[in-house]
């Protein structure tokens, strides 16, 4: 059974991609094309896995029906999903599960992807999910806007 | 200048224990070279050709003698004794050991200095105006800005993984002496009706491949909305900008493909919709960091002829290496770096340690670091002049050649640098050694030269009025010259002249190059003057004449 850090805390994934093998019922993150396509009526909760190139906007018109988005690190320097995550928060109004997965996501990123709004995160394979859990809280302060995630002491830069 | 806060300090600090648990897990074998190496670059950390590389930040330039000092004993500690200023205002250090890093980043931390976001794919040491503040052609400081925006870019979440380096620059006054046109964003400082403070906003000027001047996209953009632009053009670039190609990545190369006004429209529409989230730069904050950069607490002087009757050493130094000042009585003194015999932008520790010194006692205890790779005491009383300029004659530190031929920009090259083609250090010592005598250099007047070892362009080769540089013709060391190119009055790029050169005929060629100037020019005339005037050609026929060996 796969890891995740969800909200801080080491818990068994209760999510499944397509060919792997979970119990019944368990639910699915679908890729965006296989969303193109039509999600099943009956399949909710519904996930989507976002790829690098994949633009957030496609999701607006179903964004309140989702209950997780995935979004894909490929490698530790392709940082595409960053701003995926942040408009998904910001922009998309997107309150369910954001979760981070691939080779991407390793404890040396996961304080970066938790301030744009990661609250789940799929650590890539061999990452230790204890470190990973003290790297989120590297830091108590930070200049920019982000997502509340991440507890910090102090903040200089705010929004309207 | 501006001093940290608790929130600077801890963030600082936290970086530095960040880093000291990577290299330990680097050290260990739990993280690979591949996945230590992003992390390692966000701080400043190359692997060079001999020993680790540490490029250390110097915001916008500015430091203070605690500060210079503290560079003075970590280059005699854990280096050779001696740093390198680069033309992001930066110092590099050549020779420190990997494991002894997070020391030296403690070490910079309790001074408030660090080396976050010097290399990597990131926004970079975001660089201004060296006459900031002093400037008599000022419409408004731009250092608070910079600091806003060093504070805005520093580990920013979304922003820390673009496609590729991101260089950011802000000048406040007419001439442009930051070189904002060959940035990925440059800032000019303007005022609105009101007389309030704005900037002209520039996006897509780049210098290595491809080099680009940039775009105006916005004529005035208000302070408010400073960091939320930056944001839209960041997030706009951050998506869309090309991951698969490293030489088509920079920001430049998504400005030409979409078109100038494509990308305008771009990143219009990603502000508007991104307002609501986007930083805002508050008045109160603006007034906050301004406040740092107060003016010292000049004397009431007049100015005053400190040449007459003084040694003609001085009298020179005095015209070349220092600058008017808007407050009376005062000038701005270039420290040179570029002594004949020693490497472009070298300072040894017991220089900088000299330098410290001479700006506790004469300059408010500032120094700043030129892009042009020189020092600068901002605020020295003329009344004081002889005695610094003694001090500095001192140290070799008044070689009175700014601006003249010899102030070369020079990037280390192949001594140093794994990414080097062709060496850069023993074609500038050719070059000093040819252009020794300094009435010949006066005579020649304004002459940049700029070099790089390759086409990373570390050296600004593309804007300097001669450009050289190297490259690597089967596992040998050649020369490509290139002619026009210029930062001051109006950004332009140079054109390569003709085929390269090898490396023992570089400073005869220049030489040749320089002696269609002093022949063929009219009156006063500099020489980028008399180049544009007279076209290419006589330069071109004069740089290929006995020259058999060019290839």
């Amino acid at each position: 059974m796969r890891c995740i850090l969800r909200r801080r805390e080491i818990v068994a994934d209760d999510w499944a991609y397509p060919g792997e093998t979970a119990p019944a019922g368990t639910p699915l993150i679908i890729p965006l094309a296989a969303l193109r396509t039509g999600p099943q009526a009956g399949q909710l909760p519904l996930g989507v896995l976002l790829a690098p190139a994949d633009a957030v906007e496609e999701l607006a018109p179903v964004v309140a029906h989702l209950a997780l988005v995935a979004v894909e690190f490929p490698d530790g320097g392709d940082g595409r999903g960053y701003s995926q995550a942040r408009l998904l928060r910001t922009r998309l109004g997107f309150t369910g599960e954001l979760r981070a997965v691939g080779a991407g996501v390793r404890q040396d990123q996961v304080f970066l992807m938790a301030r744009c709004g990661f609250d789940s995160l799929q650590l890539a394979p061999g990452v230790d999910p204890r470190a990973a859990q003290r790297a989120l809280t590297r830091y108590t302060v930070a200049y920019q806007p982000g997502a509340a995630g991440v507890s910090l002491e102090r903040q200089r830069f705010f929004s309207f | 200048m501006y001093r940290y806060d608790e929130l600077d300090q801890a963030l600082v600090d936290e970086r530095v224990e960040e880093f000291r648990d990577q290299t330990r897990r680097h050290l260990a074998g739990e993280l690979s070279e591949e996945q230590f190496r992003p992390l390692r670059l966000r701080n400043g950390l190359y692997l060079q050709r001999h020993a680790p590389m540490l490029r250390i930040a110097i915001p916008y330039g500015l430091l203070s003698s605690v500060q210079l000092r503290k560079l003075a004993a970590i280059a005699r500690r854990y280096d050779r004794g001696v740093g390198h200023f680069t033309t992001r205002q930066n110092l590099q250090l050549n020779w420190p050991a990997l494991a002894q890093v997070p020391e030296i980043l403690a070490e910079l931390a309790t001074v408030q200095m660090h080396a976050i976001q010097t290399s990597g794919n990131c926004v970079r040491n975001v660089t201004a105006d060296h006459l900031a503040g002093i400037a008599p052609d000022e419409v408004d400081d731009p250092r608070p800005y910079c600091e806003i925006v060093r504070q805005w870019a520093a580990l920013h979440p979304e922003f820390t993984y673009l496609p590729r380096k991101f260089k950011i620059a802000i000048t406040g006054a007419a001439e442009d002496r930051a070189v904002t046109e060959v940035h990925d964003v440059g800032l000019h400082l303007r005022r609105d009706a009101a007389g309030a403070p704005g900037f002209a906003v520039l996006v897509g000027g780049g210098l290595g491949r491809a080099p680009a001047i940039g775009t105006c996209m916005r004529e005035f953009l208000p302070c408010a909305d400073l960091l939320g632009y930056l944001e839209a053009i960041l997030r706009v670039y951050n998506r869309y900008g090309r991951r698969d190609n490293i030489h088509k990545a920079r920001i430049k190369m998504l400005v030409r493909s979409l078109g100038a006004a494509r990308f305008r429209e771009e990143i219009e529409a990603e502000w508007q919709a991104g307002r609501a989230a986007a930083p805002l730069l508050t008045a109160a904050e603006l007034e906050r960091v301004r406040w740092h950069f107060r003016p010292p607490p000049y004397a009431t002087l007049q100015d005053r002829d400190v040449t007459a009757g003084a040694e003609p050493r001085f009298a020179a130094w005095y015209r070349y290496n220092t600058h008017a000042h808007r407050i009376p009585g005062y000038r701005a003194v270039f420290v040179s770096l570029k002594a004949h015999g020693s490497n472009p932008g070298d300072a040894t520790a017991a220089q900088m340690d000299a330098v410290a010194d001479l700006a506790e006692r004469a300059s408010f205890g500032l120094v700043r670091s030129t892009h042009d790779q020189n020092l600068l005491l901002a605020d020295v009383r003329q009344d004081e002049l002889h005695d610094v300029w003694r001090e500095l004659e001192r140290h070799s530190l008044a070689t009175p050649n700014i601006g003249t031929l010899t102030d070369m920009i020079v990037c280390p090259g192949l001594d140093f640098c794994s990414l080097a083609n062709a060496g850069t250090l023993s074609v500038a010592r050719d070059i000093q050694r040819r252009f020794d005598d300094l009435d010949y250099l006066y005579d020649l007047g304004n002459i940049e030269i700029k070099m790089s070892g390759c086409m990373n362009a570390c050296g600004h080769h593309h804007v300097g009025h001669i450009g050289i540089l190297g490259v690597d013709k089967r596992g040998e060391e050649w020369y490509q010259i290139s002619l026009g190119g210029s930062t001051r009055g109006r950004t332009t790029l140079g054109e390569v002249i003709g085929p390269a050169v090898p490396r023992q005929d570089v400073a005869a060629t220049i030489e040749r190059i320089v002696a269609v100037y002093r022949a063929r020019r009219s009156g006063e005339e500099r020489f980028i003057d008399t180049l544009r005037r007279l076209g290419l050609e006589p330069f071109r026929t004069a740089a290929y004449a006995l020259h058999p060996q060019a290839a």
